[in-house]
């Protein structure tokens, strides 16, 4: 059956839309430096934060765990909180919307949009909380904890790309980004904070913790088909 | 040199003209497979049946009807706040009607909206552009959405005279230059119907002079204008839509037109 966002036989390719658009956003970001700087620029100020609040000059375990993930987190936001503005603002939404190609094409290119945003914030971040704040060495625990960040990278984009594309469209869309990204960005801090924490404990880089991974992994997936389910639909009038 | 002088001018004379034969060739072509329900397709180009629209409790469009046949040109008058804009975006299926009938290009909306969708070129306030691209990027971006080749915009940037600023971003160049690159960008997919809001604001006359074969009466396209210019707009009408608060006030045929009814629009 046809929807209203069914799209007609001589559309374009997906796979060439998304990589038009992603090409597009890329662009946008380099000349505006709107996004990817702020993010990078409020996490190494956090971490400074932290190390003055703290009192402490090394963190190791679950407070080390906590620390980069919450931080993380509110950075992410902010790259949330953007990645729709300049559609919304400049019209590409609409000049999206009147062409051919399928609607999908505008989640997945968002939805690579903002994980080069994050990858681009863990290069700076994650050595920044290595130099700043962490008491073992970075590099035994770098294999657990790229996976940790794979995964917790992937809930991010996934309810980053949703929640976006719900705010963007309203009146409040940087109040309201926040207010309904950060709850259901809950269970990824959880899951990706303990998942982390025993590479990041103090005496040797232990095993991954599968359970949260797993439980991790699951959400991630969950909320990709709600989002892959719904972004059609915010996108209409 | 002169060769050279000769020959581009010779190529400007000829782009209105090759723009125009390559959209003449494409309806044929699109009635077939690519839109299966192209078996309803009616007459007349837009039918509105009764279309009402509001935006919470305020009505933007009330009980509007009237039809458009293929190739014709409707006029949209009205004070400010008339539901001139609305309209525009409820044709372009950019808005849902809230009741009544809306057909498009013989496909019903918003059901069929996906079949219009690229047949469609919209000119309102915005551009739709980015300003941190450059007008070539801008047009390659719409001519990916629309599966359209890239030579395309390079023939529409040469038929605006922008191919020399074609590289700067679009925040460093002039509101009319940029007016002239959104006309490139609603025209990039030749679309068989074109929905025009103010299309030659900020437009200088030479400017508007290099748009006219695009968007003007010779381009042979169906056209809905929106015009706070009630005299330039019923000269290139075959059809004049007067609304005030989203009624219909008027709707006449040039020849018609009582111009008490247009002066009545405004008071």
């Amino acid at each position: 059956m046809r929807t209203t966002t069914s799209r007609p036989a001589d559309a374009p390719r997906t796979s060439t839309v998304v990589a038009a658009l992603l090409r597009k956003e890329l662009r946008v970001e380099l000349r505006s430096f709107e996004a990817v700087p702020a993010m990078s620029l409020f996490s190494v100020t956090t971490f400074v934060l932290f190390h003055f609040a703290l009192q402490r000059n090394a963190l190791s375990g679950e407070l080390a765990s906590g620390v980069l993930w919450v931080t993380l987190l509110f950075a992410a936001v902010l790259g949330i909180n953007r990645l729709f503005v300049a559609d919304a603002e400049q019209g590409g939404f609409d000049g999206f919307l009147l062409s051919p190609a399928g609607r999908s094409a505008l989640l997945y290119s968002k939805a690579l949009t903002l994980l080069a945003y994050l990858i681009v914030l863990e290069l700076v971040a994650v050595p920044g909380f290595a130099l700043l704040l962490l008491q073992p060495a970075l590099w035994p625990a770098l294999p657990g904890l790229l996976a940790v960040l794979a995964l917790g990278d992937l809930g991010i984009v996934v309810i980053g790309t949703l929640v976006g594309a719900l705010a963007v469209r309203t009146s409040v869309r940087d109040l309201l980004g926040p207010m309904v990204s950060l709850p259901l960005l809950v269970p990824v801090l959880l899951c990706a904070a303990r998942a982390s924490s025993p590479v990041l404990a103090s005496a040797r880089a232990g095993a991954l913790p599968l359970r949260w991974l797993l439980t991790l992994a699951l959400y991630d997936l969950v909320f990709g088909l709600i989002t892959f389910a719904v972004f059609d639909f915010l996108l209409e009038d | 040199m002169a060769v050279a002088t000769t020959t581009t001018v010779q190529t400007c004379a000829t782009l209105p003209h090759r723009l125009r034969s390559s959209r003449q060739r494409r309806p044929a072509a699109r009635a077939g497979a690519a839109h299966p329900s192209a078996g309803r397709a009616t007459l007349a180009a837009l039918e509105l049946r009764g279309l009402t629209r509001r935006y919470g409790e305020r009505l933007a469009l009330a009980d509007v009807s009237v039809s458009v046949e293929d190739g014709q040109t409707l006029a949209v008058l009205g004070p400010n706040g008339a539901g001139k804009t609305t309209l525009l975006r409820l044709l372009a299926t950019l808005l849902r009607p809230h009741a009544g009938e809306v057909s498009v290009l013989g496909h019903r909306l918003p059901e069929d909206g996906w079949a219009v969708r690229g047949r469609i070129g919209l000119l309102g306030h915005d551009p739709l552009l980015y300003r941190e691209l450059s007008a070539r990027e801008n047009l390659q971006l719409y001519a990916a959405l629309h599966g359209v080749a890239g030579d395309r915009v390079e023939l529409l940037l040469r038929s605006v005279a922008m191919e020399r600023r074609a590289q700067e971003p679009l925040r460093t160049l002039s509101r009319g230059m940029v007016q002239r690159v959104a006309v490139c960008r609603a025209l990039l997919h030749d679309p068989e119907l074109l929905l025009l809001d103010e299309p030659r604001a900020n437009l200088d006359p030479a400017a508007s002079e290099l748009v006219e074969p695009l968007i003007g009466r010779e381009s042979g396209r169906t056209r809905v204008i929106v015009s706070h210019d009630p005299v330039g707009a019923v000269a290139e009408a075959d059809l004049v839509l007067g609304l005030v608060r989203g009624r219909v006030r008027v709707l006449a045929t040039p020849a018609e037109l009582d111009p008490e009814s247009l002066v009545e629009l405004y008071r």
